[in-house]
């Protein structure tokens, strides 16, 4: 990670350059790719660049890792998984690089994430995300991840989401 | 976004045609970024362009899709990321709500059902500016907020099949 303080001079841990005009490409975006024949030809026109060159950077932005894919984020309840379970574990110390590891290889776990304990009222330190149609799926699925930590997990619980408050993703301001 | 109480109750379970269906699922891997990238899509699956840019409408209007476009990375940018949680008494969880969510910071937030009962995603431009926001919902808010930033990556593929 670099240690510079603005997006504009960014150099990221691959040596990627985001530049000013990349930076503008994702203010013009980060709302959403126009849905036309050919969006770069339309991001172009607003930005006075010419589609190849906005083709170019988006390409070049996608091998750097600033941009992870161009894709369809769906609203998971709408698709029928309504019970998201953020499953938190305390894992010992010691264990959780090896764990955490064999968590996130577990096929249904769709995030897993070492994070600090704020002691003494939060005592997890691993994350694992788990969708499921019903709550028992989700129950099933935390079973199979207790089995796999064995007597490494002191205590779990399974936070599930209630309600969406906000989904807007990374914005950056104008 | 308005926030949504009790999604569970309240959202139905959208039906989906074969098309939309297909679309869904190929669209959450990423498009191929070509000049004509929709048509490239809708070669793969057997439809026509104007099938895919009408149904990918139809699907963010009607609320399936809530986003279509560029996933940034903002960690490789610069910036940072983070998971936040805090404990709001339900009398003033409406409040709170709306004052996190007017940062435009908060990439994310979500109810749990937990004595921590909002937890939300800042992605910031800098990685200072992740202690600056934390502190600014502090004092908009006048709650506490636990900063769990992620100390180690496992795993993320994240992928709902329909």
């Amino acid at each position: 990670m670099s240690t510079s303080t603005s997006l504009s001079d960014a150099d990221t841990q691959n040596g990627f350059q985001v530049t000013e005009r990349d930076r503008e490409l994702i203010l013009a975006t980060q709302a959403g790719l126009p849905l036309v024949s050919d969006p770069w030809a339309e991001i172009g026109k607003q930005l006075g660049m010419g589609a190849d060159e906005v083709l170019t950077r988006f390409q070049a932005m996608q091998q750097a890792g600033v941009i992870r894919r161009v894709a369809a984020v769906p609203d998971h309840y709408r698709l029928g998984y309504r019970y998201n379970g953020m499953t938190v574990w305390d894992v010992a110390d010691d264990r959780i690089a090896e764990l955490g590891a064999a968590i996130g290889e577990l096929p249904f776990v769709s995030h897993c994430y070492r994070r600090p304990r704020h002691l003494p009222y939060w005592s997890f330190n691993l994350f694992a995300m788990v969708h499921g149609t019903t709550r028992e799926e989700v129950e099933d699925k935390a079973a199979q991840i207790r089995a796999v930590l064995g007597d490494a997990c002191q205590q779990h619980t399974i936070l599930y989401s209630s309600a969406i408050l906000k989904k807007t993703g990374l914005r950056l301001r104008k | 976004m308005q926030a949504t109480t009790e999604a569970r109750r309240q959202v139905p379970i959208t039906d989906l045609n074969s098309v939309e269906k297909a679309l869904i699922n190929r669209l959450q891997h990423g498009m191929p970024l070509v000049r004509r990238p929709y048509a490239a899509v809708a070669e793969e699956l057997g439809l026509d362009e104007q099938q895919v840019l009408g149904t990918v409408k139809k699907l963010l209007a009607d609320g399936v899709l809530t986003r279509f476009g560029p996933m940034f990375h903002a960690g490789e940018m610069g910036g940072a990321l983070t998971l936040a949680a805090m404990r709001i008494p339900e009398a003033d969880f409406e409040r709170v709500t709306e004052q996190v969510n007017s940062f435009d910071e908060v990439a994310h937030n979500y109810r749990r059902e937990h004595d921590l009962n909002m937890w939300f995603v800042l992605a910031t431009e800098t990685r200072e500016a992740i202690e600056s926001t934390i502190s600014a919902i502090e004092d908009t808010t006048g709650y506490p907020v636990y900063n769990m930033p992620k100390e180690q990556e496992f795993h993320v593929h994240l992928h709902f099949p329909v």
